[in-house]
């Protein structure tokens, strides 16, 4: 287990290394960072002074390493925009994405395993099928229309929801919350359920076939016939087998979520990570997108770090190969 | 010939004291074409403690028939017509939750491939326990102590200490033996075993077989052995059904239908068996295949592959009839037959 957690780490962080070179790669090659940074009337001599201060006539490695340092400790450098270091900038955007993506995580798998495994155990049934037809919608229409058909209805013709926004904030040390606030939480509806359909109609239709699939098993007719319970059949056998894809692809999804929050998040006017990223291109603010790619980047390493640890938990398969092959063979 | 009394074959009726009475079963699978028929009007009983052996090749229903037993038929499969009777008590009528309560307690099931029969994410010891508590009111630890008993009863060397590892630290011919142990953990009275040898390597065959046998005597479970090795059937099985087509052929005791298959179809089967200890040269085989479920012919099922066939047999099915100690389904025992004419 040990040896299996160093070795992802390793690549975990070979991975990162690359990303970084990407970001990197914005930061030094994309426009002139000495043209971002002074104005026009700067004469050129004075240009070169402060290319020679900044290092950027140092070789291409010792200027990478230099930013991977920095990048590991959390620092990317001033926002041009914000003339403010970006991290600042992060910190203060992070949370808004961060609670909107957990709820609307939490809603597409609240919602979305539990009618998986109904329509796969009722396949022909009247109301799988409905399931079924509703999540053909979720998944044809685009998010952004969904969010604004959303409003539409919600906001603007039944004025019961807020339409744009976070509602107020409760400042816990430097994460700001809109858990602890009624109009927080009225304002976290729309948007948590705008991102969360793709991905719950995803989650169904994955927990589905692989019911499906399990459900065809041996084993599982096996477990019938030892006069297993109904409950113990489905949920400690079928349910427990597709687990392991399930997990794979949902893990994946968390990752999407975070990223996808930039359409949602710009639908609504959600104060997030997403909004900062939308703004800093069009302001070609170059420190804060390689921040964003990077801290993506880290969140996809880490969810893919999880998974494979759960996976080891859920499939003995993978746990135990190594007894099997330092000399118990069946 | 007719009049030949056969007391071995003779009872038929559910009242009689027999384990399992099958009567008149018809197993039917609606597809949009057609019904297909996968069991067809079969009839036939198991006594408590008795081997029985179903043969036939791929495809003559001896499958969809035990899991109709089991109650465990596949939707859209139904059981059209007839009845099934577990110790005078009519099964194949019970609600699902009934049905539960009977298998693995009173008629449990061998699947063929054992690599595939068992949850890959449980301990071998957890689906033991599961099981066992599932049917009685053992205790955890009492029900692990019996599962323990039940490994070492099937040959697992160090019982208590791989009654704690995972299937695939199993080899093939170790999870049959797994498998079997699940199957007889409760003492079921009857046990279908689906084709218990058909996955595994021939020298670990005999073994299973063997491991079988052994248990169900002496838990005295009745066995009802579908394969499609004549071998096994003649070295196991006390009574042997020989399917063809979803209906049966020829029924009797083993050593009867071996030494004098009256069936030409189970001449056929017998002809495909290299015997030991007789020079042969070639095996026989039987020519063309068995009838797919969608072009089953009219009469005798068999006419088109018989050596023997007349006019009658292309005409009129033939119900199973009491020839010496077994019964066939074939038209060449009913006096008269000869006189048919033979046109091709």
């Amino acid at each position: 287990m040990l040896a299996f957690i160093i070795q992802r780490l390793l690549q975990s962080i070979l991975v990162m290394l690359t990303v970084g070179l990407i970001a990197f790669g914005l930061f030094r090659y994309v426009g002139d960072p000495i043209s971002n940074l002074v104005g026009q009337e700067t004469s050129l001599a004075e240009r070169d002074a402060l290319r020679e201060r900044l290092g950027l006539n140092d070789p291409f490695f010792v200027q990478f390493a230099r930013f991977a340092a920095n990048a590991a400790q959390g620092e990317f450098g001033y926002s041009y925009r914000h003339r403010r270091p970006v991290e600042d900038v992060i910190a203060e955007r992070l949370p808004a994405t961060m609670e909107l993506s957990l709820v609307a995580a939490l809603l597409a798998l609240a919602v979305g395993v539990p009618m998986g495994i109904y329509t796969g155990l009722h396949r022909y049934g009247v109301i799988s099928r409905a399931f079924l037809t509703v999540s053909l919608v979720g998944i044809s229409i685009p998010t952004f229309l969904i969010g604004i058909l959303l409003i539409l209805l919600f906001g603007v013709e039944l004025r019961w929801l807020p339409t744009f926004g976070r509602g107020e904030v409760v400042h816990l040390g430097w994460w700001s919350t809109g858990f602890l606030t009624t109009s927080g939480l009225q304002a976290l509806i729309m948007p948590s359920i705008t991102l969360a359909l793709f991905q719950m109609t995803l989650i169904m239709r994955l927990v589905r076939s692989e019911m499906l699939e399990v459900l065809r098993t041996d084993y599982i007719k096996f477990a019938r016939a030892r006069g297993l319970t109904n409950r113990t059949v489905h949920f400690g056998h079928a349910l427990k087998n597709t687990l392991v894809p399930v997990i794979t692809i949902t893990g994946l999804q968390l990752g999407s979520i975070i990223a996808f929050a930039i359409i949602t998040e710009s639908v609504f006017q959600w104060p997030g990570m997403g909004l900062m990223f939308i703004q800093a291109i069009n302001d070609v603010d170059i420190p804060v997108m390689a921040a964003y790619l990077c801290l993506i980047g880290f969140v996809f390493v880490v969810i893919n770090l999880v998974v494979d640890m759960l996976y080891y938990l859920v499939d003995p398969r993978l746990r135990v190969d190594r007894a099997v092959a330092a000399g118990h063979p069946g | 010939m007719m009049t030949d009394p056969s007391p071995v074959s003779a009872p038929q009726a559910p009242s009689a004291p027999d384990l399992l009475a099958v009567s008149g079963l018809r197993v039917e699978i609606p597809t949009r074409h057609a019904r297909l028929v996968a069991v067809d009007d079969v009839s036939f009983t198991i006594r408590a403690g008795e081997v029985l052996g179903v043969v036939g090749e791929s495809g003559a229903g001896k499958t969809i028939m035990g899991a109709a037993i089991m109650g465990l038929l596949e939707p859209p499969g139904r059981i059209a017509a007839g009845s099934i009777h577990f110790d005078d008590r009519r099964i194949d009528t019970l609600p699902y939750e009934a049905m539960r309560r009977i298998r693995g307690r009173d008629i449990s099931m061998v699947f063929q491939d054992p690599l595939t029969s068992l949850n890959p994410l449980y301990t071998v010891g957890r689906q033991l326990t599961e099981t066992i508590r599932t049917h009685t009111d053992l205790s955890e630890s009492a029900a692990r102590d019996r599962a323990v008993g039940l490994l070492q009863e099937v040959g697992i060397p160090a019982a208590d200490r791989r009654i704690d590892h995972y299937p695939h630290q199993f080899s093939g011919g170790m999870r049959q033996r797994v498998v079997i142990a699940l199957a007889l953990c409760v003492n079921p009275r009857l046990v279908i075993a689906d084709e218990p040898t058909t996955a595994l390597d021939v020298s670990i065959q005999a073994q299973i077989i063997a491991v079988l046998k052994r248990l169900c005597r002496d838990h005295g479970a009745a066995v009802m052995l579908i394969t499609h090795d004549m071998g096994v059937i003649a070295e196991t099985a006390d009574r042997v059904a020989v399917m063809y087509a979803g209906r049966i052929a020829e029924i009797g005791p083993v050593r009867d239908v071996i030494k004098r298959p009256r069936h030409p179809y189970t001449v056929g089967l017998m002809g495909s068996i290299p015997a030991i200890g007789h020079d042969t040269d070639q095996l026989t085989q039987i020519d063309g295949s068995m009838p797919r479920l969608t072009e089953i012919p009219t009469g005798c099922a068999f006419h088109p592959r018989c050596p023997y066939i007349r006019d009658r047999c292309r005409r009129d099915r033939p119900e199973l009839l009491p020839v010496g100690a077994s019964q066939a389904a074939c038209w060449r025992h009913v006096p008269g037959f000869d006189e048919g004419p033979a046109h091709a």
